[in-house]
């Protein structure tokens, strides 16, 4: 895995050699990055990945099995939670039921023995738009509101880094996309690394500067929302971060700028700087809104590579309608056209081909034996596994 | 009208058991206001207001109950101090001999207290300790402490953790957690175990029998009288002690919600949950 | 930020270890006063009992006991006393039958039915717990006393023949018995009937199950832990009392808590009464874990 390589200012998170084991499971596994201060960074994974565990030791309240957790130059692993300049805004938001909203707030102002906290409150819960809140129990807030008392709680000490939970994981869709606009701002506005954690993986790129995809314990890439969207670098993140058609097939070598790839009898070209590998098994990848469907094999455009299939299934879902092409080795590729108000629809059982500019393709190591993969993976995964 | 009968009829059973559950303090409270004929007549006789403007007129008794007091008060104190720090460390910290300590404190909850009682006393007996005011506070601890263990352990691991992790992760050192947080969070569950304590070991009487020596509690007080007859006062220590209760228990569940009514059954229903316990 | 610029940076693995080693002790320092105390004076008295249990039959307390081992003092005390024992587990498997026809609508309509007046009725059932069972237990006394309203009743409308009486008889110490350990079978029950959804019964009608069937195949399962508590809880104090029997019954409808408490501090026969005392408990535990087994088995099921 590479780590963004640059020079380590005095605010920046670093993970070195990251491990956590729990008994013989290996939560984390020798993880390394790094997080340049001031910056908005998501690390975006299933459950069970190791994401919260990753959050948590830098929070201080798991202890890594071995690796260090830097700030600037200074490893604060073997810090307890309370010594670290980092705040967490936990999942379920943790509010002390007991205390108002103020004291809630003034909590972390309290225990650094900080006398005058009103002036401070106030602001804080103006921030997040609460004021007037101050005498409330958490009980009698709404979700989205207890949600913005637990970022005030936390943003009130000024922290080195933010670390957020699966934040806005109990918010209901609306709701959701609003707090993700207004976590930005405040991103913005206050200038503190956030570390946030989501298996939302729409949440990590509206929001996040840098997204890192976990799987398994290890980070699979890490980049900018739009280069993990457009090249990714795995199987996992091209199904992970939306959706995409891959074709399973083979690669020997490239041929000037471009990598021939065969797959299912048929000869593709990408390339050669949209390609993870060039020799062996390799995925021949497309996202399913970059490819295009022609109901007469002459509309196809010059230079553009195409399959042959069958409409097998046509999802209006308003912006788009979202088609399924059998082809004929069987697998279903999944098309998004935009209904832009050019061309008709197609009905089910149209013979159709398939098109795609090369420049929009990209070839991914597999593993010999694994198939095409053209559905998406469940970003909820099953209820009970632990993340 | 099938369907009403079909929907009601549990209701009414209901009602029928309440009344048959609330009917000896119904006869309590209008014995207190009794002037009886005999000394070892139950039945209702006259009605008087005596009893209630000279309870202690029976000083023996008036001693009885003060005692029962003391020793409530003491066994309340030490078996909540004891049994809330064993279930710190049951719901809390991982150990060694966990199925043990389990088995030791479940054990005194399915003994029959006969058992028990004269367990103990073939103890003293043994060691030459002479029974009396002490020996029934010993023993009365060791019942109450599994009962605390139950309801203080029922309430702190309904807690959320992460509150404690928030709270550290807001620069509160382990011992302000534990004072700002832990707490005061847990602290319901510590006053029903007192309550529930106190009122064990203030209406203990098996026990007590066999350990008092020559101390008489009021349990034992009554159980003595019932043999020579009742004296009505003991009527009206029964009708008080409802009605503190009513005013403790009916005043805090009728006003709160849905924790204080799940503090007031927790210790009884926790008890005998043998999954709860072992 | 500058208050926490100043946060020790030299804290690392050497103030770690000894917290680590100090969070290790301290279970043990927690549970070790209550953990002595329960040893000491629950367990230790069990083992001597245990002893006394074998003690010679012929010692006295005032001579002093010789361990002699004496096992015949089982069979001996069992041999006296049989009738007594017979007569503990019957009278409280019948209480038991009548608590459960009474205790599980009970809790049922307090869980599922009882809408705003759920505490209400919560409160009715706990707060006469709080006065002395004693002095409850007498009132029944007066209610089923000779010259009550009760007894008058049932003569009038010949339930009871002219001579008949209520007091001091087999049927007055299982109601005794039935009353007084009422309340801990219901509220266990209590407890885990509330936790029961009953969205489910809907679903289960719905399903075509009649009231019946939803009963059997979805309320009861879903109570078995509370049912199982409150069973216990209620029959175990039930078969080892003897108050019911002493101040509701006479000699005749004596059980074996009687009788032990009249070996210990009224005939003063040590041996005897530990002997009794063990067989008591012997029967429930085998009674209490022949239960658990099946009732663990048939929830499985």
């Amino acid at each position: 895995m590479r780590t963004m390589g640059h020079e380590t200012p005095a605010g920046d998170l670093r993970l070195a050699n990251l491990t956590k084991r729990f008994g013989v499971f290996t939560a984390v596994d020798d993880l390394s990055l790094t997080v340049p201060q001031g910056s908005f960074f998501a690390l975006l994974g299933a459950s069970g990945c190791g994401k919260t565990t990753t959050l948590r030791m830098i929070a201080g309240l798991e202890e890594p099995t071995s690796g260090q957790v830097l700030l600037g130059d200074r490893d604060i692993a073997g810090l307890r939670p309370y010594k670290r300049p980092v705040n967490t805004v936990f999942q379920s938001y943790a509010l002390f039921p007991h205390l108002d909203i103020h004291e809630n707030v003034a909590f972390g102002l309290r225990r650094r023995g900080i006398r005058k906290v009103t002036d401070q409150v106030e602001r804080m819960l103006a921030l997040v738009q609460l004021e007037g809140y101050g005498r409330r129990k958490p009980a009698q807030l709404s979700g989205g509101q207890q949600q913005r008392v637990a970022l005030a709680r936390a943003l009130i000490n000024h922290p080195q880094v933010l670390l957020l939970d699966e934040p806005l994981g109990a918010l209901d869709l609306k709701l959701r996309r609003q707090m993700q606009i207004e976590l930005k701002r405040i991103q913005t506005e206050v200038g503190i690394t956030f570390v946030h954690v989501t298996h939302d993986q729409e949440e990590a790129m509206t929001m996040a500067d840098t997204v890192a995809v976990m799987n398994a314990g290890r980070i699979e890439q890490l980049g900018a929302p739009a280069d993990l969207y457009e090249y990714p670098a795995t199987a996992f993140v091209a199904n992970f971060l939306g959706q995409s058609n891959l074709l399973a097939g083979e690669a020997a070598g490239r041929t000037g700028d471009d990598l021939p790839v065969t797959a299912h009898g048929a000869r593709f070209s990408v390339p050669a700087d949209r390609a993870r590998v060039d020799h062996g098994p390799v995925f021949l990848g497309v996202r399913p809104e970059k490819l295009h469907l022609a109901a007469d094999p002459g509309e196809v455009p010059a230079g553009h590579q195409h399959v042959g299939g069958v409409v097998t299934d046509a999802s209006y879902v308003g912006v788009s309608t979202q088609y399924l092409v059998r082809t004929a080795w069987g697998s279903e590729l999944s098309v998004f056209a935009a209904n832009s108000g050019v061309g008709g629809r197609l009905a089910v059982g149209t013979p159709v081909t398939a098109h795609w500019d090369p420049r929009h393709a990209f070839v991914l190591p597999r593993e010999p034996g694994e198939d095409d993969q053209t559905a998406p993976l469940l970003d909820e995964p099953p209820v009970g596994v632990p993340s | 009208m099938r369907r009403w009968i079909a929907d009601r009829w549990v209701m009414g059973v209901a009602l029928l058991v309440l009344g048959y559950l609330s009917l000896p303090i119904v006869v309590v409270a209008g014995l207190s206001f009794n002037r009886p004929s005999s000394r070892l007549s139950y039945d209702f006789n006259e009605f008087t207001l005596d009893n209630w403007t000279q309870p202690c007129a029976t000083s023996d008794m008036c001693d009885a109950v003060v005692r029962s007091m003391e020793i409530g008060l003491i066994a309340t104190v030490v078996s909540t101090l004891l049994g809330t720090l064993m279930a710190f460390a049951l719901v809390r910290h991982g150990f060694r001999g966990r199925a043990g300590i389990n088995g030791l404190i479940f054990l005194p909850m399915a003994t029959p207290e006969l058992v028990m009682g004269t367990s103990l006393l073939a103890l003293f007996v043994a060691a030459g300790v002479p029974q009396g005011f002490w020996t029934i506070v010993i023993a009365h601890v060791m019942f109450c402490v599994s009962f605390v263990v139950v309801t203080v352990k029922a309430r702190l691991s309904g807690m959320d953790r992460r509150l404690e992790e928030a709270a550290m992760d807001l620069y509160a050192s382990e011992w302000q957690t534990f004072r700002r947080i832990t707490l005061p969070l847990v602290l319901p569950g510590i006053m029903a175990a007192a309550l529930l304590a106190f009122s064990l070991s203030f209406d203990d009487f098996i026990i007590t029998n066999f350990n008092a020596g020559t101390t008489v509690t009021f349990p034992m007080y009554v159980w003595g009288a019932a043999q020579r007859g009742i004296p009505p006062q003991v009527n009206v220590i029964g009708t008080a002690m409802f009605a503190i209760a009513l005013l403790l228990v009916g005043a805090s569940t009728l006003r709160g919600r849905r924790a204080r009514r799940a503090a007031l059954v927790a210790p009884v229903a926790a008890v005998g949950t043998p999954k709860s316990a072992s | 930020m500058t208050a926490l610029a100043h946060v020790p940076t030299s804290a690392g693995e050497p103030a770690a270890a000894p917290r680590r080693s100090r969070s290790r002790l301290l279970p043990y320092l927690l549970l070790l006063p209550g953990a002595a105390w329960l040893l000491i004076f629950f367990a230790l008295p069990l083992l001597q009992l245990a002893a006394a249990s074998l003690y010679d039959p012929g010692g006295s307390l005032s001579t002093g006991y010789a361990m002699t081992w004496a096992f015949d003092n089982y069979p001996a005390a069992l041999q006296a006393y049989w009738p007594h024992f017979v007569r503990s587990f019957a009278y409280s498997a019948i209480a038991l039958v009548l608590a459960l026809l009474m205790g599980y609508p009970l809790a049922y309509a307090i869980a599922q039915k009882a809408g705003r007046w759920k505490n209400l009725l919560l409160v009715a059932v706990v707060a006469p717990q709080f006065t002395s069972f004693l002095v409850r237990t007498l009132a029944w006394k007066t209610i089923l006393s000779d010259n009550g309203a009760l007894v008058g009743l049932l003569r009038d409308v010949h339930l009871l023949g002219p001579d008949g009486r209520l007091l001091a008889t087999p049927f007055a110490v299982v109601l005794g018995l039935t009353y007084n350990f009422l309340p801990f079978l219901v509220l266990p029950l209590y407890a885990s009937l509330e936790r029961l959804d009953s969205r489910l019964l809907e679903a289960a009608s719905d399903l075509y199950a009649s009231p019946l069937r939803a009963f059997q195949k979805v309320t009861l399962p879903l109570s078995m832990p509370g049912l199982i508590a409150g069973t216990l809880l209620f029959f175990i104090p039930a078969t080892g009392d003897y108050i019911n029997a002493e101040l509701l019954g006479t000699p005749n409808e004596y059980m074996i808590g009687n009788v032990i408490d009249s070996a210990f501090l009224v005939r003063l026969d040590y041996p005897q009464g530990a002997a009794l005392s063990f067989l008591l408990m012997a029967a429930i535990l085998a009674i209490v874990f022949g239960y658990l087994r099946k009732a663990g088995t048939e929830e499985v099921l």
